[in-house]
């Protein structure tokens, strides 16, 4: 429904060149690239304090880079040491509206309903007049089988329907790509598939995702690509199916083996 | 009461309608200062900064007395003559507003990060995300404490008496001193603070109240 028909000028979506990241003396990133088709499933995974969740928020500037270089369409920032790397409020904005980014804690606005949880920032920043923003969020609403809850607060919702609300809202600015950072970590294991079959949903319809995840199996079914982080760098990265059933490095290896026990 | 007593029931209620007023104006000027303070104590910019941390504790470390005689008898060798009643609301208002600003920044504070991070990342304005995610939040929260300041406010009106208002307290030393009755002028007058109180507190119940509907 948000897919986006870009042309096919065989240019990636989005370029990272050496993203490096550090906070005070701690080296979180270590030189990352990434190049990501249009409509392309890409999973990140690896331990806790690889990386993974530093480079998907540097992709839409929650984090900025201390190095290395960001493109996505037009968007072209690039960012070095010992540099100021302040980018403009506006060129933020202008990223950020095109680029849909989904949390492990949902995030949804308490003091808002469901309804205008998602019809908040097309109105505001979009300037989408408000019987616009209306139809879209029941739309999207019903979509997700929400509907009849509209007019809830999000503490009304259970966790799992929070999530799919927050993935909606992300969804009604129509991005041309989704971040999901760890989305189902903090969900009640009974909750966590209907969140994975709409995520699954979306990539069925050629939405171009980057997904951090510790859901193995779901990586190993979605997404078509997948990054193992290590220390701050991309440690072993393949086609998903064969490297989640065959990796080639012992870290990986010894990863898996503990990610997959702890789900059972 | 005696029925004599009833000629001055005029008089009293026209004091409290002061004292009303001046208190809805000083909660105006107090939320204004509060918010600035407590916004300027998180810029970016360093003097903002120091400038609000300065307000605060000069305020909080001083007595209000003396920031009302500073007003009102201080400023007109500045140059600055105020009228007893502008320089009562400007006082009060200043005052008021560095412990409004503590208040508004310990909500501040109580907000989870990804209530920002999620405005942001949807691409909307850091001061759009304030007007309209975190200060609506921020300001539920600190709705009972804000009350209490306003409690305050109202209270310490009756220290304008001491610059010429002829607010609640004024009034009843004025016929104290005409009619040598202190002790019920002065219940009558503590009745009355109490009534305008009590009021105010209710009121902010009632909010708090409709407000826990969407609590998370």
């Amino acid at each position: 429904m948000t897919r986006s028909e870009q042309p096919q000028d065989g240019t990636p979506l989005l370029k990272l060149q050496n993203i490096e990241k550090s906070f005070g003396d701690v080296k979180v990133l270590k030189g990352v690239s990434v190049e990501v088709e249009r409509g392309e499933i890409v999973a990140i995974i690896g331990g806790s304090g690889s990386g993974k969740s530093t480079l998907l928020r540097c992709v839409n500037l929650m984090e900025v880079p201390s190095a290395g270089r960001i493109e996505f369409q037009n968007f072209v920032a690039e960012f070095a040491e010992g540099r100021k790397n302040k980018i403009s409020g506006e060129h933020l904005r202008q990223l950020r509206t095109q680029i849909g980014m989904v949390f492990q804690s949902y995030n949804l606005w308490p003091h808002k309903t469901v309804m205008e949880n998602v019809m908040h920032a097309p109105m505001i920043v979009k300037g989408v007049s408000r019987r616009d923003a209306a139809e879209q969020a029941e739309q999207l609403l019903a979509r997700i089988g929400l509907a009849e809850r509209r007019n809830h607060y999000p503490s009304q919702l259970s966790g799992g329907q929070q999530q799919r609300v927050a993935i909606v809202r992300a969804l009604a600015m129509q991005p041309k790509a989704m971040l999901f950072d760890e989305v189902t970590s903090a969900l009640d294991p009974e909750l966590v598939g209907e969140v994975l079959s709409l995520m699954a949903e979306l990539a069925n319809e050629g939405m171009t995702m980057l997904i951090v995840t510790h859901e193995i199996a779901f990586a190993r079914e979605v997404s078509s690509r997948t990054l193992f982080f290590d220390q701050g760098v991309i440690a072993e990265s393949g086609p998903s199916k064969e490297l989640l059933r065959n990796p080639q490095s012992d870290r990986m290896r010894q990863f898996l083996s503990r990610v997959l026990h702890e789900t059972y | 009461m005696n029925s004599d007593l009833l000629v001055y029931v005029p008089g009293f209620l026209h004091a409290s309608w002061l004292v009303f007023s001046i208190t809805v104006l000083v909660i105006v000027v107090s939320w204004i200062c509060g918010l600035a303070a407590a916004l300027g104590k998180t810029s970016s910019f360093a003097p903002v900064r120091w400038l609000s941390t300065f307000y605060i504790w000069f305020i909080r470390g001083t007595p209000t007395l003396i920031q009302v005689f500073i007003v009102y008898f201080g400023f007109p060798q500045l140059g600055l003559k105020l009228s007893p009643f502008v320089a009562g609301v400007l006082a009060l208002g200043v005052n008021s507003g560095a412990y409004v600003a503590e208040i508004i920044r310990s909500g501040l504070t109580a907000i989870p990060k990804g209530q920002m991070e999620s405005a942001m990342a949807l691409g909307i304005s850091r001061r759009k995300t304030m007007t309209t995610i975190i200060l609506p939040q921020v300001f539920r929260i600190i709705l009972p404490p804000l009350t209490n300041e306003a409690i305050t406010c109202l209270k310490n009106t009756s220290l304008l008496s001491t610059i010429t208002v002829m607010e609640l307290t004024l009034y009843s030393q004025v016929l104290i001193a005409t009619t040598f009755r202190p002790f019920q002028f002065y219940i009558a007058t503590a009745v009355i603070y109490l009534i305008m109180t009590t009021v105010l507190s209710q009121l902010s119940a009632y909010l708090e109240r409709r407000n826990m509907r969407s609590a998370a």
